[in-house]
């Protein structure tokens, strides 16, 4: 009777507790949507400023840049033609406002002997190349994009099934052996770890390409497979370690939770107590790394790609440094912006549907 | 101690674990019985072994980090020297547990409904949709208003009380032998425990179970049990039944927990009593009786206190105490100084 009179003096709690749900996932997803697009105006306004900003506050004049792209031979006349046509002499709002709009409706370049048209989404056009930098970027995003999301899967199913036995096995044999190979990996460089991989399997053994050549999946799947195996497994070794050691610390925390005990006291086999309640959990914080990671490698893995000479955006980016070709290197650059901004705002959706709690946050 | 053919039948049990700073005995040579539709009251400080105890019966601990020794008997089976894959079967089915902060106890990942749900199906082979039905069939019982809606919501979603009430709901949902609730009600404002505590009382008489509440709070222990055990150190220090412990507790640490307990029918300008120290360490047990450097009447005990462990002995109608004084002094001592204290005469 007192249990029925209990439940009586309730209801009035009820509606408080109602979860707006539907709406409030939507307005989550607004609220980051807006969040990305200011954050990519601000990146593209602070890497337009290194590029163009830069160089004039250390000495460097209109015309030392606009030197660039007309050749040394050039006389002053012809510079200052390049400065004018460049818009070098512009304030730098003016500038970045021209080179913003051309992202969204193209511009025209004049190279001194034509007039060449960039269509829109123009970022950039090479003077050097005499090109625009979009379709460059589009040709060798397949590279990056089959290097990064291939070597992800490789180091993301080892590093999380290392971590967890890790953790499940702690102080083992398994346990010891795996973190000192980890903390190797961590720690070395990926030029050495490629080129030793590179000596013993290409050169040495002949199991796998030499390196320096892409073939489109679309072309030949197995061959695009056998020519990325030795980057995949040079990238993911590095990235592998490092999702090991933050499994198999994430795993340890949830393992030792008040629900795990509650799973147990249920009498839930281990298995599911592993993966249903602990890794379920544990999973959160390696979602967030491993998007930021996949942006940040697809904006060019530059030096998985010098080391193999696969011709991705890092390479592309290291080629325009070398050659002081600016527009290529603020191209690539502008789009690991994206890369990373959108994988941001992926991870933040990513939140929401892992981790109720955020939702109301 | 009452043994043979009870329900649930503990026989020294000991739980210890090993550390880096030495053997850490937290539960030491507990014996108890338990019948169904009984409830038995576990009382003690922190640290005294209380759920260290209750988490053994489960079969909880760790096999590599604890060593369990003694006999489990629940209902003709013996869990310790089991198969760990026979005691998972019985757990959640045969004994469950409820837990003592219901937030941190849920999985904040799975709504209240998928995880009575899972508890429900792990013993039970029925389709998801007839487990859902007695999911929200299950949250009703508790009194949680609409369940069918409530069912679908995250335990964060939830109050404190809701909270507790949904993990009652979820350790009943296979209709368990033995229910353990451990400090069920602690992390509760006092409204709402009142309301949990009704509610275990209606569901116990219901289900016939056999309930063990593990408390600190002895108030707690009044509206409930039947039976009360006094733990100190990881062992029995009083055993009898409820109305023996509040009325003629004869152990110095009884007496302890009973005047440091707030009570409302006490005169208002009556204080509290603390116990003197602390807890004793469980890897240095003091030597002779563990509660001897706190007990203001070890120097009656001629010494006997600090040198030899006292037996659990029966003081008349199954009333076990473990104290070295004399029954008849014992006796004296809560007549004429405690008793009178406590009723702030």
């Amino acid at each position: 009777m007192k249990a029925s009179a209990a439940g009586a003096c309730r209801p009035a709690r009820v509606r408080q507790g109602r979860r707006p749900q539907p709406v409030s996932v939507v307005s989550y997803i607004i609220r980051r949507l807006i969040g990305a697009v200011l954050t990519l105006l601000v990146v593209s306004m602070i890497t337009f400023g290194i590029f163009y900003l830069v160089p004039r506050w250390v000495g460097a004049s209109a015309a030392d840049l606009a030197s660039r792209y007309v050749g040394r031979t050039a006389n002053a006349e012809q510079v200052a033609a390049a400065v004018k046509a460049l818009g070098l002499d512009k304030p730098f709002y003016v500038q970045f406002w021209t080179w913003l709009k051309a992202i969204f409706v193209g511009a025209d370049f004049n190279t001194g002997t034509s007039i060449e048209h960039c269509p829109a989404p123009c970022l950039g056009y090479s003077f050097i190349g005499r090109n625009p930098v979009w379709p460059d970027l589009l040709d060798r995003l397949p590279v990056t994009g089959s290097l990064a999301l291939g070597a992800a899967i490789i180091w993301l199913v080892s590093g999380v099934a290392i971590g967890v036995l890790s953790a499940l096995r702690r102080g083992s044999f398994f346990d010891r052996t795996a973190m000192g190979v980890a903390l190797a990996g961590v720690s070395l460089p990926i030029f050495w770890t490629g080129i030793v991989c590179l000596v013993i399997f290409s050169y040495g053994l002949g199991w796998t390409a030499p390196g320096g050549t892409y073939t489109p999946i679309e072309q030949n799947p197995a061959l695009w497979a056998y020519h990325l195996i030795l980057p995949w497994i040079t990238l993911a070794l590095l990235f592998s370690a490092a999702y090991a050691r933050l499994t198999r610390a994430g795993m340890l925390e949830t393992m030792g939770e008040d629900y795990i005990r509650t799973a147990r006291a249920k009498g839930l086999e281990e298995r599911t107590v592993v993966t249903r309640h602990g890794l379920r959990a544990a999973l959160t914080p390696i979602v967030t790394i491993f998007g930021l990671d996949l942006g940040l490698l697809l904006g060019g893995a530059v030096l998985t790609e010098s080391t193999f000479s696969l011709p991705g955006l890092g390479k592309y980016a290291i080629d325009g440094i070398i050659a002081s070709d600016m527009p290529k290197v603020m191209g690539v650059t502008l789009l690991a912006a994206f890369f990373v901004v959108v994988a941001n705002l992926i991870v933040d959706v990513l939140y929401a549907v892992i981790d109720p709690r955020v939702r109301l946050g | 101690m009452p043994g043979g053919h009870s329900f649930l039948d503990v026989r020294d049990l000991r739980i210890h674990f090993p550390t880096d700073d030495g053997l850490v005995k937290s539960v030491d040579g507990l014996s108890f019985a338990l019948d169904r539709g009984r409830t038995l009251g576990i009382v003690g400080e922190s640290g005294s072994g209380k759920s260290v105890t209750s988490l053994g019966v489960l079969g909880l601990h760790n096999r590599r980090n604890a060593e369990v020794s003694g006999e489990i008997w629940l209902d003709g089976s013996e869990l310790v020297g089991a198969q760990p894959e026979a005691v998972r079967k019985m757990r959640g089915r045969k004994m469950a547990m409820i837990f003592q902060d219901p937030l941190s106890a849920m999985h904040p990942y799975y709504t209240v409904g998928v995880q009575i749900i899972e508890a429900y199906r792990v013993h039970n082979d029925v389709s998801k949709a007839v487990a859902r039905k007695h999911a929200i069939d299950m949250l009703g019982r508790v009194g949680i208003p609409q369940p069918a809606r409530r069912v679908d919501d995250y335990p964060h979603q939830f109050s404190g009380g809701m909270r507790q009430r949904a993990m009652i709901a979820m350790a009943l949902s296979c209709d368990p032998e033995l229910l353990i609730a451990d400090e069920p009600t602690t992390a509760l404002d006092v409204t709402v425990q009142a309301q949990i505590l009704d509610l275990m009382r209606t569901l116990q008489q219901e289900f016939n179970s056999a309930l063990i509440i593990i408390t600190h709070d002895l108030g707690v222990v009044a509206e409930l049990a039947d039976d009360v055990l006094v733990m100190y150190a990881g062992k029995c220090v009083e055993y009898g039944t409820a109305t023996t412990i509040f009325e003629h507790a004869e152990h110095p640490y009884t007496w302890g927990l009973l005047g440091s307990m707030p009570r409302l029918d006490r005169a208002v300008t009556s204080r509290l009593l603390p116990i003197a120290g602390a807890p004793p360490s469980l890897i240095n047990v003091p030597s002779g009786c563990a509660f001897h450097p706190r007990c203001v009447y070890e120097p009656r005990t001629g010494g006997l206190g600090s040198t030899v462990v006292p037996e659990l002995a029966d003081a008349g109608g199954g009333h076990l105490v473990r104290c070295h004084l004399p029954t008849a002094e014992r006796r004296r001592i809560w007549a004429q100084d405690i008793k009178p204290e406590m009723e702030g005469a």
